[in-house]
């Protein structure tokens, strides 16, 4: 099990790059690999992907709705189709064709967002997806992943690639700080422990898994030993993880770069209320829409840093019976 | 092997007889949008898609999509008139009832044999498109047909489709719209105008040919034009009757999505006999 001196959380490549480099590692390996996108590659990362295969890259224009579609007929004709955009306009504006084409046809069909959150930071609020995990997740059938760092993208897009069946995955603009070595395995829908701990468990999803082990870390200096999980997979969620952790600390905070409402806290609770009811706490986006600045800046603001999970920690343990 | 027009007219009316039948029985569908469209659903399954039915996943077949999943009934019946597996004939008057593998919309869930599953409306020439890709880059024989309807093509999604289909040169693709001028609410042009239809085709850079969707002839000359097209996707603007070969029917915005009543079953019945 990792101790606290193994994280240096140094920064590292945003998911977006991790996810565009490792597409291009799959087009080399598998000719059905393709890409579909609506002219954002140069932000998603699908341009390494189109310069060397050009012929497997298709530019659908500014036409998410028709992305999505375009993926599906190509899924149903065998090939293993990435459609990318910004996750506000894949998600949102391709939500239908998610659920009739993938979901609904059950093709294989694989979408990726990048942008997500509010650290995309200076473009503001119509370009900021806070709830595509909650629309994603509530397609039958679908897999939806949100990564916390390049290692976890790389290999997470691997197994989606390896999965038969339809995939969200939720990737962000900034570079994220490394929170895993190139040896760390990597499964759909199993979470990963990274942190031991006994007095309360945080689990977390992309960005906010280093926040955690910050807030862990902080934590531990005041005598409090915080779990971490990185619950990189939303859907299907690790129910196993989940129900440990509320028998065995009894208190758990959800912390995400996403509306509360839909999101993965309220999926956790509907877990632990079912197995092992005990308090919980979320961070999140409450209700609102963010604004421009820098990312930093924002998710101070928005209350999405290491102060506010090990906040919502100390706010937890007070309720913890 | 190819069938001369009259077998594909005892088809058609077998199909049409099919329709009022299935619609009657379930007391709910869509009558005049199944009607409009039979001789093209005849002339594609029983004279041009490569397909067979006994192999229906054969990666070389001809994909059609049933884009305005409405019209089902048609469907249905033409793929269990030339025979899929999955399509039982005898079943056909269980549509739109629970446990029926005849859903309301067509749905692959319950027919395997279905290329896509269908009913929201816009959707269907998205799917065509990456289908028309997908065999193109495996250099693989299969044509794309997807049929859409006039009222269906005022949906958005259809003329980013229509953009994206000419610019990315899908020419194994064919779009035919069942233009027969009527829709829920009423007559298109009172709804929401599309004409000038091929115009706006053209405009779209499709190659487009305008015919009468009732003749197998015109049908058939325009499928082959449309196969000897190169470098552009091709749309066949096919002008039908909505509710034709059913008098009380035709034209009668009333049968886009009502099941006829006792009477008016038997005289359609009458009528098709």
């Amino acid at each position: 099990m990792p101790t606290n001196a193994k994280f240096e959380l140094k920064p590292g490549p945003a998911t977006r790059e991790a996810f565009g480099r490792t597409l291009v590692e799959l087009g080399r390996e598998n000719k059905d690999v393709v890409v579909v996108d609506a002219d954002l590659s140069k932000s998603t990362m699908t341009t390494y992907f189109a310069k060397e295969f050009p012929d497997r890259f298709f530019s659908c224009g500014i036409a998410e709705a028709n992305m999505v579609g375009v993926g599906a007929g190509l899924a149903m004709m065998g090939k293993i189709p990435f459609v990318a955009s910004f996750s506000v306009f894949a998600v949102n504006k391709g939500f239908e064709q998610m659920r009739i084409g993938a979901a609904y046809g059950r093709s294989n069909l694989k979408v990726v967002g990048t942008h997500s959150g509010i650290s995309i930071g200076e473009d503001g609020p119509s370009q900021m997806s806070v709830e595509e995990i909650a629309l994603a997740c509530s397609l039958a059938g679908f897999v939806v992943m949100a990564p916390a760092d390049g290692a976890s993208t790389k290999a997470l897009v691997r197994a989606a690639a390896a999965y038969y069946g339809p995939v969200f995955i939720r990737t962000g603009r900034p570079k994220a700080l490394t929170v895993y070595g190139a040896d760390q395995k990597f499964e759909i829908g199993k979470a990963i422990e990274v942190m031991e701990g006994k007095d309360v468990t945080i689990i977390a999803s992309g960005l906010l898994v280093a926040q955690a082990i910050l807030a862990a870390e902080a934590l531990e200096t005041d005598g409090i030993s915080a779990r971490v999980i990185d619950m990189h997979t939303v859907k299907p969620l690790d129910r196993d993880a989940i129900s440990r952790a509320a028998a065995e600390t009894r208190a758990i905070v959800v912390a995400e770069e996403h509306l509360v409402d839909g999101g993965l806290g309220v999926k956790v609770a509907q877990v632990v209320t079912e197995t092992h009811p005990c308090a919980m706490e979320f961070v999140g986006i409450h209700d609102r829409y963010a604004e421009s600045g820098q990312p930093e800046e924002l998710l101070e603001k928005y209350g999405l840093v290491a102060r506010d999970v090990a906040a919502a920690a100390r706010k937890v343990l007070a309720r913890k019976r | 092997m190819p069938k001369s027009i009259e077998e594909l007219q005892l088809i058609a009316q077998r199909v049409r007889r099919d329709i009022i039948e299935m619609i009657y029985e379930a007391k709910s569908g869509h009558p005049g949008g199944s009607l409009s469209a039979v001789e093209i659903l005849v002339q594609l399954y029983f004279d041009y898609l490569k397909i067979d039915p006994k192999n229906p996943k054969w990666p070389d077949r001809d994909r059609f999509i049933l884009s305005k999943g409405h019209a089902a009934p048609v469907l249905y019946s033409v793929m269990a008139e030339v025979g899929y597996p999955d399509t039982p004939k005898d079943q056909l008057n269980t549509l739109r009832k629970y446990g029926s593998v005849f859903q309301g919309h067509p749905d692959m869930r319950f027919i395997p044999s279905l290329e896509a599953s269908t009913g929201s409306l816009g959707e269907g020439l998205s799917l065509g498109i990456g289908m028309g890709l997908g065999a193109r880059l495996d250099g693989r024989p299969p044509r794309i047909y997807v049929m859409l309807g006039d009222g269906e093509i005022q949906e958005g999604q259809i003329w980013e489709a229509a953009m994206s289909g000419a610019f990315l040169k899908v020419d194994n693709v064919v779009a035919i719209v069942d233009y027969n001028g009527i829709q829920l609410d009423g007559f298109v042009k009172d709804i929401m105008e599309v004409a000038p239809l091929a115009d706006k085709w053209r405009a779209f850079g499709w190659h487009t040919i305008e015919i009468d969707g009732h003749d197998f002839h015109a049908i058939r000359a325009a499928l082959q034009e449309a196969e000897g097209t190169k470098g552009k996707p091709t749309c066949m603007v096919a002008h039908t009757v909505k509710g034709k070969g059913v008098s009380f029917m035709e034209n009668n915005p009333k049968f886009h999505g009502m099941a006829p009543n006792k009477d008016e079953y038997q005289l359609a019945m009458k009528e098709l006999s």
